[in-house]
């Protein structure tokens, strides 16, 4: 935790109310996001137990598994889930622009223009906090293998054809959510800890509705109480005032509640079962009843979450949004471009786990996007920026002086002018660190030549971004009194280094991948 | 204890036996035999030497080599070790285009720098960092490597450069430090290849024939030190020190003048340890007082003129015989600030000066004394950054005669309040020793040498 933020976190304590860590929304949020709360049930890891999703914060629509234990039930939920989802995923796949574009071919290694498609907007998932994302990735999991009565081979136990694709899509999801800064599939417990601090530790924060009352405590109460009775008040029966945000459900909703209600719908449905056919119209009614009772019990304890997570889109989208944000968002849009190509080009699911080559090559390109975040972080937001200057990793000042020098040791003399910058930070710049200018025309780069604590001035030898004169483009240097910021990291991150082709995997990562086994076992227990 | 060690051989014919197996398997491997050799080396325990040796035979039966190290600076000292050793060799120092090699390195008659690899293919040993073999793009790989640090190497480094060579020595110390990411990795935990473990680990997982050589004696560790690094940090794969009690030793020239800080100089240069105690307290990273602290030490180990006697002769302490380990680099920051004012030299690029960096840069190096800020000196609590074994490890290994620790009291108690609560993952080979054992383990001692500071 950085300086910076531990001291909002303090304020927070004070003011009791959360406290601004970022002065833009770093995030981007779509115009139409999709939030989806799911619900896990106890006892079985991922097993699906009702999701609540929508576009609309007044209709929000609930499936649930009425016995999350049936096999049968849970499958028909996920189709009904994926008929849900589905068709909102793949209204942005239509909208595309065109992107020129090189592509360097295998053989000849000679670059050849294409014109690519980019999907113009892309999809985006907001669900209440990272436990969700990993529920979802579960659901991906177990689903996107599943066999369907359209394949050749459709085993024992086929499912509804949406449930594969709904794997794979939550599987790309999930997988994307991984890459920092990226915005297809977001938490609101990260989105919110990431712009505001409150006056309680990490792990109080992944409680959405906690986090939430820092925001908006009611009257006469302090951020903290607020948060204490969002987490801790019961009703007259025991339950939660403000139900957990899922996935997991609080223990005593599952015994008081849930299990009774769900025991009733089994036993009506077992009594259909064996109803006379006189009596069947009645039976059925009575299992619609039970369903619907099941139904009830759990929008209840969905609709308090639902309302928190568009509330905290609320909050987010009163924060003007980051320059950089579109840069990001592109990215996630030819992400969602290239998982549309693989569906239609009839690509296998993604495999179970990744090879040593796409696990090394998702871990550059995560590494990459961290840097990248945080320096884009950094150059959008001044207090972002302040936390690197805190650390000594960046400072502010004003240009006190311009002394023009030349590198005369080459064949033509170079500009190397030095610049004085007067400084209040406390940076760590010891002689000859690289230092590099921000918001400068070209990327410009310096050298420390001196810094001077006592006076409070640093000096920069600028060695690059002044074009190829002898003397400096005009306007590609700060002019005296000129506020300037330099930092002491790079403003672009590093290319990663290329990897071989998986079928090229070296003997010390135990050679190409063998062709692993697809379909999942089909011993399990069905019902 | 191995067969082969035992307490009354001497220790110089340990060593050279374990080396002749090693070099015996790197250069004249038997038929079938599997085409990577690992060699598990303690701190100070003749690594380098052990590389230069490899290299030097590997060339002379006709082989050419490349080398593989981690950071820049290991690779320039590589390269002056071997240029010096072998000045018979020729060497090319390929490197990236924005950082050239250091003068050492360059001083040499038989070293050719380049930044094209084409440029350096016909030299008998081609040095470089993981970080730009990479990128290196040629038709003709190498038939043998070294790879030097390999413990410190990612896995999916090692994945980048595995295609430039058929056999491979790796060598490396598996007490340091992990190498580690920023991003999230837990989706890989367990998998052999996980691409943030490290390189040797994945190879190991991939060819189990491969049975890890050791070097069973620290040249660098006093008598003092080896025993407690041994048993703190390599529980299973114990070490013993090349020289024994009394065979190094510091002496004053200048008597202590009655402060703290002098007695705890005195008490290193007793012992071989000392822990510089501060009042508990919760501060900032940059705790100024523990950074004043360590400054003042440096500053009286150079006025007290310090010389160490040795087998190798006698030397007096001069600052570049001196390190400042920290566990951050704003700590670092902060130290060589206050050396500066002190007038302590800390810029190497104007003569010896005190080396001061993290625990991460000072792997691999040696020094005749270590001053050391506390990794949970001050904190409030105890993350798994904090508690890395190979931190601790790194930072109280670097010295050849003593290591002067400055910390905040309180620290036993703050490792009693944060057991580890790292999850435990399926398939990952559980680290032993944890950092709370190991740091228990080196307080326990030092606490036989303590000096409070009031």
């Amino acid at each position: 935790m950085s300086l910076l933020s531990t001291l909002a976190r303090l304020q927070a304590v004070r003011s009791g109310r959360a406290e601004p860590l970022a002065t833009v929304r770093h995030r981007h949020l779509s115009e139409r996001p999709m939030v989806v709360v799911p619900l896990a049930a106890a006892g079985e890891a991922g097993a699906p137990l009702a999701v609540m999703l929508g576009t609309d914060r007044e209709a929000p629509r609930l499936h649930i598994v009425p016995q999350p234990l049936n096999r049968d039930q849970r499958f028909d939920f996920l189709a009904r889930f994926g008929a849900d989802l589905l068709p909102y995923l793949e209204s942005f796949a239509d909208e595309v622009e065109h992107v020129e574009g090189t592509e360097r071919d295998a053989g000849t290694g000679e670059r050849t223009p294409v014109v690519r498609e980019l999907c113009a907007d892309a999809p985006q998932l907001i669900v209440p906090n990272t436990g969700s994302v990993q529920h979802l990735a579960l659901i991906g999991r177990s689903t996107r293998f599943r066999r369907t009565a359209e394949d050749a081979d459709p085993g024992p136990y086929p499912a509804p054809t949406q449930v594969p694709l709904l794997g794979r899509w939550l599987t790309h999801l999930t997988d994307r959510a991984q890459v920092p800064g990226s915005s297809l599939l977001l938490p609101m417990t990260a989105l919110l800890s990431r712009h505001w601090a409150t006056g309680q530790s990490h792990l109080e924060d992944q409680h959405l509705a906690a986090l939430l009352a820092w925001h908006v405590p009611p009257a006469g109460l302090t951020g903290a109480e607020a948060a204490e009775r969002a987490e801790s008040e019961r009703d007259a029966h025991g339950q939660l005032v403000r139900p957990s945000a899922g996935p997991a459900t609080d223990p005593k909703f599952d015994e008081l509640v849930l299990a009774p209600a769900i025991a009733r719908h089994d036993a009506a449905l077992a009594a259909a079962r064996a109803a006379a056919p006189a009596d069947a119209a009645r039976a059925e009614l009575l299992v619609k009843r039970a369903a619907e009772q099941l139904h009830g019990v759990l929008e209840q304890v969905l609709l308090p979450t639902w309302a928190d997570v568009w509330q905290g889109l609320d909050l987010l989208r009163a924060l003007p949004e980051g320059g950089h944000v579109a840069e990001r968002w592109e990215g996630d849009r030819w992400s969602f471009t290239g998982h549309r190509d693989r569906l239609a080009a009839g690509e296998p699911p993604q495999p179970k786990q990744d090879d040593a080559v796409t696990a090394a090559r998702k871990l550059a390109q995560r590494e990459r996007e961290q840097v990248r975040l945080e320096v884009q972080e950094a150059l959008d937001d001044p207090l972002a920026m302040a936390e690197h200057r805190l650390a000594g990793e960046a400072f502010a000042g004003e240009v006190v002086a311009v002394v023009p020098e030349y590198d005369t040791s080459g064949r033509s003399a170079k500009p190397r002018p030095l610049l004085v910058v007067h400084t209040a930070d406390r940076p760590h710049a010891d002689a000859g660190r690289e230092v590099h200018r921000v918001g400068a025309a070209t990327p410009q780069r310096g050298v420390v030549a001196g810094f001077d604590p006592d006076g409070g001035t640093v000096t920069v030898r600028v060695v690059s971004g002044m074009g190829r004169r002898k003397e400096p483009e005009p306007g590609s240097l700060p002019e005296v009194g000129e506020r300037v910021v330099f930092t002491l990291f790079e403003l672009t991150p590093r290319q990663s280094a290329p990897l071989p082709d998986p079928e090229d995997t070296p003997w010390t990562h135990g050679g190409p991948p063998g062709a692993a086994p697809m379909s999942a076992s089909s011993t399990e227990e069905w019902e | 204890m191995t067969a082969g060690m035992t307490a009354d051989q001497a220790p110089g014919a340990v060593a050279d036996a374990a080396v002749a197996a090693i070099l015996e398997a790197s250069v004249r491997p038997a038929p079938g035999a599997p085409r990577g050799v690992v060699v598990d080396s303690p701190p100070g325990a003749g690594k380098s030497t052990l590389v230069v040796r490899a290299a030097r035979e590997l060339v002379a039966s006709g082989e050419r080599l490349m080398i593989v190290a981690q950071t820049n600076s290991q690779v320039d000292d590589l390269v002056d070790r071997l240029a010096a050793k072998g000045p018979d060799l020729s060497i090319g120092r390929l490197h990236a285009g924005d950082s050239r090699p250091a003068p050492e390195a360059l001083r040499h008659g038989n070293v050719t720098a380049s930044e094209k690899v084409a440029d350096l293919l016909e030299h008998d040993v081609v040095v470089s960092t993981a970080a730009k073999w990479q990128w290196v793009r040629t038709e003709a790989p190498w038939r043998h490597a070294i790879v030097d640090e390999a413990y410190q190497m990612r896995s999916d480094a090692l994945l980048a450069v595995a295609r430039l060579f058929e056999r491979a020595l790796f060598v490396g110390d598996p007490g340091q430090l992990d190498p580690f990411t920023v991003v999230g990795t837990d989706q890989w935990a367990g998998l052999s290849y996980d691409p943030s473990s490290s390189a040797v680990v994945t190879l190991l997982a991939h060819n189990p024939a491969i049975r890890p050589h050791r070097l069973p004696v620290s040249w660098r560790l006093p008598a003092s030190a080896a025993p407690l690094i041994s048993a703190a940090f390599y529980p299973y794969t114990p070490f013993r020190s090349g020289t024994g009690p009394g065979e190094r030793r510091l002496a004053a020239a200048v008597r202590a003048d009655g402060s703290p800080v002098d007695a705890a100089i005195d008490e290193a240069v007793e012992s071989g340890w000392a822990l510089l105690e501060l009042p508990a307290r919760h501060t900032v990273r940059t705790d100024p007082q523990a950074v004043a602290a360590v400054a003042a030490v440096v500053r009286r180990l150079l006025d007290r003129g310090l010389t160490a006697h040795s087998e190798q002769g006698s030397a007096p302490v001069a600052p570049g015989r001196i390190a400042v380990g920290t566990a951050h680099r704003d700590q670092a920051a902060a130290v060589r600030q206050a050396l500066a004012a002190l007038d302590v030299p800390v810029d190497p690029a104007a003569g010896p000066a005190v080396t001061v960096d993290t625990a991460n840069r000072l792997q691999g190096r040696e020094y005749d004394v270590t001053v050391v800020l506390h990794p949970l000196s001050g904190r409030p609590d105890a993350t798994a950054f904090h508690l890395e074994t190979g931190r601790l490890c790194v930072l109280a290994s670097r010295h050849r005669h003593a290591c002067i620790v400055v910390a905040r009291a309180g620290i036993a108690e703050l490792l009693d309040e944060h057991p580890s609560t790292e999850p435990v993952q399926l398939g990952v080979a559980v680290k032993f020793p944890d950092g709370w054992e190991a740091n228990h383990a080196v307080l326990a001692h030092l606490a036989a040498h303590r000096v409070p500071l009031s």
